[in-house]
């Protein structure tokens, strides 16, 4: 009796833990399934290469996903570029230059900014990051670049926190040489440290271009969302995130539309999975090296 | 032993609330241009019926044609008339749209109030939106690049604006914004900006004026606050078959003098 | 000239952290101040009104915080279940590795596609309709890998020694666990809380599972639909027909769905802190 019951909960334990492997198989599939009816009335190349998409179209309608992915990679490369230096360099001043107090106070500051909603983000990247752009730049606050300003302030956490464990992880012992042989602080970190922890900061950056592309809420609120390729990160620019939380709604379940909506899914699924898999990679590569 | 009965506690209130009662609610989704009027008529309406309640979602109107086609509400707002696929697509779904018009609205084009621009022909719209003028100076106005201010392809007055005046498929490069105020709000800020606006909402916006529009070269130009107005389009609300108990007590009330009064203070104006 | 150098470089790695505090600091006071303008009892506990241009939030208050626990109703059980597994029962190997993998994945999928999910599945194919349970469901499983991981830590910092003497004195397995469990509750809680703080503040994977532009009543039973504070901002930012004149709600709304999700960190954090002076 005792053991039956042992052996009920060891095997509910492992259902709950399974069901983690079923929910990621399962999204997948799902996603793949209807996405892939799509190519019922697309053509592959038509739907992965197609600059407009233009499904409500007045004549033919349009499946194409490039101009939307070619946006998404652009807002997230101009958060990258802000957030990526900085990121870093935040990172190397709380794990190398600043003080325990100082150290304390900006992680909680990061902590914070973590746990900010998108939506707010989004929020203050209408009323205030947009009026300033316009200022600045004389452009239309709905653009691009307040697009990836915001991504960069969301994607800041992840970089810093990662970057910051791997610049935790060098040795001691690299750094102690590094001085024996007379190097200043600032030597040994950018010319021992750095390089040391350096595929563990790719992997922070990695996992925060994972992030700024899965966002939704804030592009979405901020970009303009007009369909044309964009010249510039000046110009409007709509991501595939903001197009299925823009288009979802208005769907009728089985249309090509629909189905196209969850092609979308499928390719960012598969982003976030490589994102995540090239993060782990480069990080167990560094764990190896160190060792 | 506390927790369990913790448990119980939580697992006993939790069924409760999966008992599927017949519902007081009526569920309204759809039309953005609607949304903000119907959510008035419905503070009305449950003034005098505090019994019954209702759920009023935005969207578009393809968002609450849909739901209305997945028997997901009981009322769509709609400011276009439904499509042949969406007809078929609701037979098949053993649903059968019943449209009332509860309200007119016009479309009122919308530009920065800075612009020399005053009127506007459909045809010359129709070259705007389709991307084939691009300079005010075309126009006769300033040396200014045009930026075209939409709505995403779920709005209804997306589709409505595309078949009247458009005629074509609109422009890439138009700025599609998730709700008609954000289209005020940019054009306000955008020195180069036009937009189309459902009446309603001129109410209360500065730095915007609206342009006169004519049907063509030899018909006159006509404020969207005249009557003749060539852009006005009816409000409708489908429902699934012929109205009936507390949802067509609701739709008797938009119709009432009470409701009309209502429609015509939010901008738009009543059905005569 | 190397000196030079070296202060340069501290000096940019400073500037750059203070920059990061500065951003911060800024986001919290814009919408604080603005925010706190409005705030009262009233604006809490009172409905929209007048074509939401005056009275509170109090529907999207409720509707955030009945979400939030049937969220974790559904998140909380699998998700201790599963780190108790992890951490007690499995054995290394390939099948635990690949648990282990999905997890983390899962945590990286997009809020939008766990919306897409949730679409598909629990309003569609399960007939639940948009409904405030589709979207607890949703966000059930947005958070399980969150709160998983923080479990799954906080049971494996209960010392070894707890284990092996319960076993010693003939413990079965499962009583061992829940002493383990007993002494790792607040590191559970703790991940708990995190993880409806971020169920709190989602807003894409419950925009077509339920959530609702304005209800004059607050949703009766878990098929109703219901107002949340995320999708209120994002209404009340971009699609209300008179975006100036809501603005100061807006703020306000902003500052209480910033508050909400602060607050459940702030609880999270005393208990952690708690929980090392105790075990510390």
């Amino acid at each position: 009796m005792r053991r039956l019951k042992e052996k009920a909960i060891h095997l509910i334990l492992f259902l709950t833990a399974i069901s983690s492997v079923f929910l990621i198989l399962g999204i997948f599939a799902l996603l793949l399934t209807e996405g892939l009816k799509t190519f019922r009335d697309v053509s592959v190349m038509s739907f992965l290469f197609g600059i407009r998409w233009n499904p409500e179209a007045y004549g033919q309608p349009s499946y194409g996903i490039l101009s939307m992915v070619f946006s998404t990679f652009l807002v997230t490369s101009c958060a990258i570029i802000i957030a990526g230096p900085l990121g870093v360099a935040v990172a190397a001043y709380i794990s190398e230059g600043a003080p325990h107090k100082a150290r304390d106070i900006i992680k909680g500051a990061i902590e914070i900014l973590a746990g900010i909603p998108s939506v707010a983000i989004g929020f203050v990247g209408i009323v205030l990051v947009g009026p300033l752009i316009t200022k600045v730049f004389g452009i239309s606050g709905l653009s691009g670049l307040n697009g990836g300003i915001l991504l960069a302030i969301m994607a800041l956490p992840t970089i810093i926190s990662v970057s910051e464990d791997s610049l935790r992880a060098v040795p001691k012992s690299y750094k102690e040489a590094s001085f024996a042989l007379g190097a200043s602080k600032w030597e040994t970190l950018t010319k021992t440290v750095l390089p040391a922890a350096f595929s563990g900061i790719c992997a922070g950056v990695v996992l925060g271009i994972g992030r700024a592309i899965g966002e939704t809420m804030t592009v979405l609120m901020v970009t303009g969302n007009s369909l044309s390729i964009p010249k510039s990160i000046f110009d409007p620019l709509r991501t595939m995130t903001a197009t299925i939380a823009l288009e979802l709604g208005e769907v009728a379940k089985g249309t090509t539309h629909y189905y196209a909506i969850f092609g979308i899914g499928a390719i960012l699924f598969i982003i976030s999975l490589a994102t995540n898999l090239i993060a782990e990679h480069i990080s167990i590569k560094m764990r190896v090296k160190v060792e | 032993m506390r927790k369990t009965l913790l448990w119980v506690a939580c697992l006993t209130i939790f069924i409760a609330g999966c008992t599927r009662k017949e519902s007081s609610v009526i569920r309204i989704k759809g039309s953005d241009t609607e949304v903000n009027l119907v959510q008035r008529l419905a503070e009305g309406f449950m003034e005098k019926n505090p019994k019954l309640s209702i759920a009023v979602t935005g969207g578009g109107s393809g968002v609450g044609i849909s739901a209305l086609i997945n028997s997901e509400t009981d009322i769509a707002n709609s400011s276009r008339l439904m499509k042949e696929e969406e007809l078929k697509k609701a037979k098949e779904n053993g649903i059968n749209p019943i449209a009332t018009v509860f309200g007119l609205d016009r479309l009122a084009i919308i530009i920065n109030s800075s612009l020399m621009i005053g009127s506007l022909t459909i045809e010359t719209l129709g070259k705007i939106y389709r991307g084939e003028i691009t300079n005010y100076k075309e126009l006769g106005g300033a040396d200014l690049a045009i930026i075209l201010y939409g709505r995403t392809s779920a709005s209804g007055t997306y589709l409505y604006f595309r078949e009247t005046a458009v005629k074509g498929d609109y422009s890439p490069n138009m700025k599609q914004m998730i709700g008609t105020s954000q289209i005020v709000e940019a054009v306000k800020r955008d020195p180069g900006g036009i937009g189309y606006v459902g009446i309603g909402y001129l109410k209360s916006a500065e730095g915007i004026k609206e342009i006169k529009i004519a049907k063509d070269k030899d018909s006159p130009y006509i404020s969207p606050l005249e009557k003749g107005y060539p852009l006005e389009r009816k409000l409708y609300q489908y429902t699934n078959g012929e109205p009936s108990s507390n949802i067509a007590s609701f739709i008797s009330f938009e119709l009432s003098e009470e409701g009309q009064r209502i429609v015509a203070e939010e901008g738009f104006y009543p059905v005569q | 000239m190397k000196k030079i150098k070296e202060w340069f470089g501290f000096f940019l790695l400073k500037a750059s952290a203070i920059l990061i505090l500065g951003i911060v600091v800024l986001l919290l006071l814009f919408i604080g101040i603005q925010g706190a303008k409005v705030i009262n009892l009233e604006f809490l506990f009172s409905f929209p009104k007048e074509g939401m241009t005056s009275g509170g939030i109090f529907p999207a208050v409720f509707g955030t915080v009945a979400l939030t626990l049937i969220t974790t109703f559904f998140s909380i059980p699998f998700g201790i279940g599963a780190a108790i597994y992890l951490s007690e029962y499995a054995k290394e190997g390939r099948l635990v590795s690949f648990i282990r993998a999905s997890i983390r994945n899962l945590a990286g999928v997009p809020s939008i596609v766990y919306g897409l999910f949730g679409v598909a599945l629990f309003v569609q194919s399960l007939n639940l309709g948009a409904s405030i349970l589709a979207s607890g469901l949703t966000l059930g499983l947005l958070t399980l890998p969150w709160v998983i991981a923080v479990s799954e830590e906080a049971i494996k910092s209960v010392p070894k020694s707890f284990r092996e003497g319960a076993l010693a004195l003939g413990a079965t397995k499962w009583q061992t666990t829940r002493l383990v469990l007993r002494y790792a509750t607040p590191g559970i809680l703790t991940g708990a809380i995190l993880g409806l703080s971020r169920a709190a503040g989602e807003t894409a994977p419950i925009l077509f599972t339920g959530v609702c532009f304005w209800l004059p009543k607050l949703p009766g039973s878990i098929f109703d639909q219901f107002m949340a504070l995320p999708y209120h901002l994002y209404i009340l930012s971009t699609q209300h027909y008179d975006l100036e004149k809501v603005r100061p709600i807006a703020f306000g709304t902003a500052f209480v769905l910033v508050s909400f999700v602060f607050g459940l960190n702030l609880i999270a954090l005393i208990i952690r802190t708690r929980l090392r002076k105790d075990y510390g």
